[in-house]
């Protein structure tokens, strides 16, 4: 799926590495070097999803989103922020922003999150029932089965596969998992997202010929009906 | 600037000078009272002696009828003592008396006068006043009996006299108590003043004076103390970030840097190029969690983050950690015991209490596991209990512990004990959990588990925090 994003950072290095990779993602950047030109372009031409740094010229981020979002435009938007204060993700979302990312990011995480806004935005409302390749997932009755077995899942499994099923074919984080399934934020030193994803892929690839959940190099997981 | 165009714009001084006027307004009031009193009080007693000498002719009267009046009038007259008569027939002829010029008077209805009058001294004639009773005799005669009121006069000048002594008086000694209060008053702030220069331009570890008397003052300087030793703290921990940030930084930095040249030089193969820049973005990651590890205790220890405070349920972030790392444990073969059950309260940014506690129990699992021969149980124990208004979170393992003379200081950045080397880390874990103890205004130490570590972390319970620590 290809989206339209606009990237609004004043940095014009980062910002070109940043359209440059977004472009061999599939999608289509636009770039504006201060925030008064972000919200002209903002408002002049539609977009998927925007990437706003928290620190422009002439109109800070925080204010560009809020304009936006006073303009009625409900485009996801990505904030992203230098400062690194405890609380500047409360104050990022707070503005009207959907996401945050502090700097320096790794690309594939930007990308995962991007993504999953864009997607977000284009999904119809939660489904009741998630389908990969044979694995179903009915959130209503929490019955999860591959084929015609049964897998039994712990809670927080639930919504881990929960979670991955969603963005189904899609990359994962692991900070992305930590936010959405344990809604925390902080740093874990070790990868415990890795022993519990090792967990939960032995519940439901284990003794099935046709693996489902990936790990991908560098960046996080994905569920998918086989390999990309 | 003179001294004492300086004085004048002190608060002191014209706190001195609203006292002194409010002072000067009340002396004045009094002594105005007094005087108008002992008037009135010499006017009752002349009216008294008038109307006792009226008697008295009376009787003379009633013994020697009118032929005695007179020959009293005309005796008593020429005794000079104060008193006027003057007795008119019908015909307002005088038939006695010494005050003959007061026979105009004499006609006017009869009653209490006060009336002018030109008193003949044996120097001089004035003018004076006097308070006279007239009366009409049975027989149609008039005669009017007074009294001079010179020692009325005479008395309103002693008080006008001593009025304006006194007030001056009161001016004189209020400005100089004025004076002597707002020099006192000024001399300790000019003090603290003085001495907030020097440590302003010079040292900021010398404190201003405590004159040891237990006044506003002294309470002053105590807390501009407090507050330059907060100062000298954030500075001193401002720079041992620097510091550790110069000396820890550099080295990976270092053999980051070195590590990428050396794969621009040798790289056979783009294979070979791939690895080396994969160990570059590694690195480079491993240094921006140092560096955010180096941050978030600076701004932790600055206080930082009070936007963030909310209350929050400390069991649920034992909760949520210990499920986090249950499979970690389990992985390392040890027992993840979580006992957390009933909610305890504590103001304060969850996130950063969920980083504390992830970083304890990640010691622990790392640490934790006995070593070969011991008799301890293979568990990780995450307890959370409290003691009054302190909530108590306690992470024990019963691995390689920690000698006691290191306990304090593996609190410091970047100290590793040498048995730690082999596990990855920075030795920044347990100062980011003592730095955010001390944000939350609790307390973090490192106990003996024998055999093992007990990491104590105590925090104000909510409804327990004081209104001035927040």
């Amino acid at each position: 799926m290809t989206m339209k994003i606009l990237i609004v950072e004043d940095d014009a290095e980062a910002a070109a590495y940043l359209a440059k990779g977004l472009r061999e993602a599939g999608h289509v950047a636009d770039h504006a070097g201060d925030g008064e030109k972000g919200l002209e372009m903002a408002l002049s031409a539609p977009y998927d999803v925007m990437i706003v740094d928290r620190m422009l010229p002439r109109r800070d981020g925080l204010s560009l989103v809020s304009a936006v979002r006073g303009e009625g435009r409900e485009t996801p938007i990505l904030v992203l922020s230098a400062l690194g204060q405890v609380d500047d993700r409360v104050v990022g979302l707070r503005a009207g922003g959907d996401d945050y990312l502090s700097k320096p990011y790794a690309f594939t995480e930007l990308l995962a999150r991007v993504e999953a806004l864009g997607r977000r935005r284009g999904s119809s409302p939660a489904q009741t029932v998630y389908r990969v390749g044979d694995l179903e997932m009915d959130r209503l009755s929490h019955r999860v089965a591959r084929g015609a077995t049964e897998i039994d899942l712990q809670p927080r499994e639930f919504r881990l596969l929960e979670y991955l099923m969603r963005n189904a074919g899609q990359v994962v984080t692991r900070t992305m998992l930590l936010e959405h399934v344990w809604d925390y934020h902080f740093d874990p030193q070790t990868n415990v997202i890795d022993v519990h994803m090792s967990r939960l892929r032995s519940k439901i690839d284990k003794g099935f010929d046709k693996p489902l959940l990936h790990t991908v190099r560098g960046a996080g997981y994905m569920i998918r009906d086989g390999l990309r | 600037m003179t001294g004492f165009g300086k004085l004048l714009r002190t608060t002191a001084f014209r706190l001195a000078v609203v006292y002194l006027v409010i002072f000067v307004l009340f002396a004045g009031a009094v002594l105005g009272y007094v005087a108008w009193n002992t008037r009135r009080l010499l006017e009752s007693q002349l009216s008294e002696t008038i109307e006792t000498e009226i008697n008295s002719l009376a009787e003379q009267y009633r013994i020697g009828g009118m032929r005695r009046l007179a020959a009293t009038i005309e005796r008593r007259s020429r005794q000079a003592r104060g008193f006027l008569y003057l007795l008119a027939d019908t015909r307002s002829e005088v038939l006695a008396g010494n005050a003959t010029e007061l026979v105009q008077v004499l006609q006017s209805p009869p009653g209490w006068r006060e009336v002018p009058f030109r008193r003949a001294d044996e120097q001089e004639s004035f003018i004076t006043l006097a308070k006279v009773r007239i009366f009409v005799l049975p027989n149609g005669m008039r005669l009017l009996v007074g009294h001079d009121l010179e020692e009325r006069q005479r008395l309103r000048q002693v008080i006008r006299q001593a009025m304006g002594l006194s007030i001056l008086l009161v001016f004189v000694l209020g400005g100089f108590g004025a004076l002597m209060v707002s020099r006192r008053v000024l001399r300790p702030v000019e003090d603290i003043a003085e001495a907030g220069r020097r440590i302003m331009s010079g040292d900021l570890k010398e404190r201003l004076p405590v004159r040891g008397v237990g006044d506003e003052f002294d309470r002053l300087a105590e807390s501009l103390n407090q507050m330059l030793a907060r100062i000298d703290e954030l500075m001193s921990g401002m720079r041992a970030v620097s510091d550790n940030i110069a000396h820890d930084l550099r080295t990976p930095l270092t053999r980051l840097r070195a590590g990428a040249e050396e794969a621009l030089r040798n790289a056979r193969s783009p294979d070979h190029l791939r690895q080396a820049l994969e160990r570059t973005i590694e690195e480079s990651d491993a240094l921006i969690k140092v560096f955010n590890a180096l941050l978030m205790i600076a701004r932790a220890e600055a206080g930082s983050t009070p936007g963030a405070m909310t209350d929050v349920d400390l069991a649920k972030i034992v909760r949520d950690v210990g499920e986090l790392y249950d499979p970690v444990a389990e992985e390392a073969r040890l027992r993840l015991v979580v006992e957390a059950q009933t909610p305890v309260v504590v103001r304060g940014n969850r996130e950063l209490l969920g980083q504390a506690l992830s970083n304890l129990v990640d010691n622990a699992v790392k640490y934790g596991v006995p070593v070969e021969g011991a008799d301890a149980p293979a568990e990780v124990r995450l307890t959370l209990g409290c003691e009054g208004g302190t909530a108590l979170l306690v992470v024990a393992d019963h691995g390689v512990g920690v000698p006691p003379a290191e306990r304090e200081r593996v609190l410091d950045r970047f100290v590793r004990l040498e048995k730690s080397r082999a596990q990855p880390g920075f030795g920044l874990g347990l100062s980011l959990v003592a730095a955010i103890a001390r944000l939350h205004g609790g307390n973090f130490r490192i106990e003996d588990n024998a055999p093992g570590v007990r990491a104590v972390l105590t925090l104000p319970r909510a409804s327990a925090v004081p209104v001035a620590a927040q």
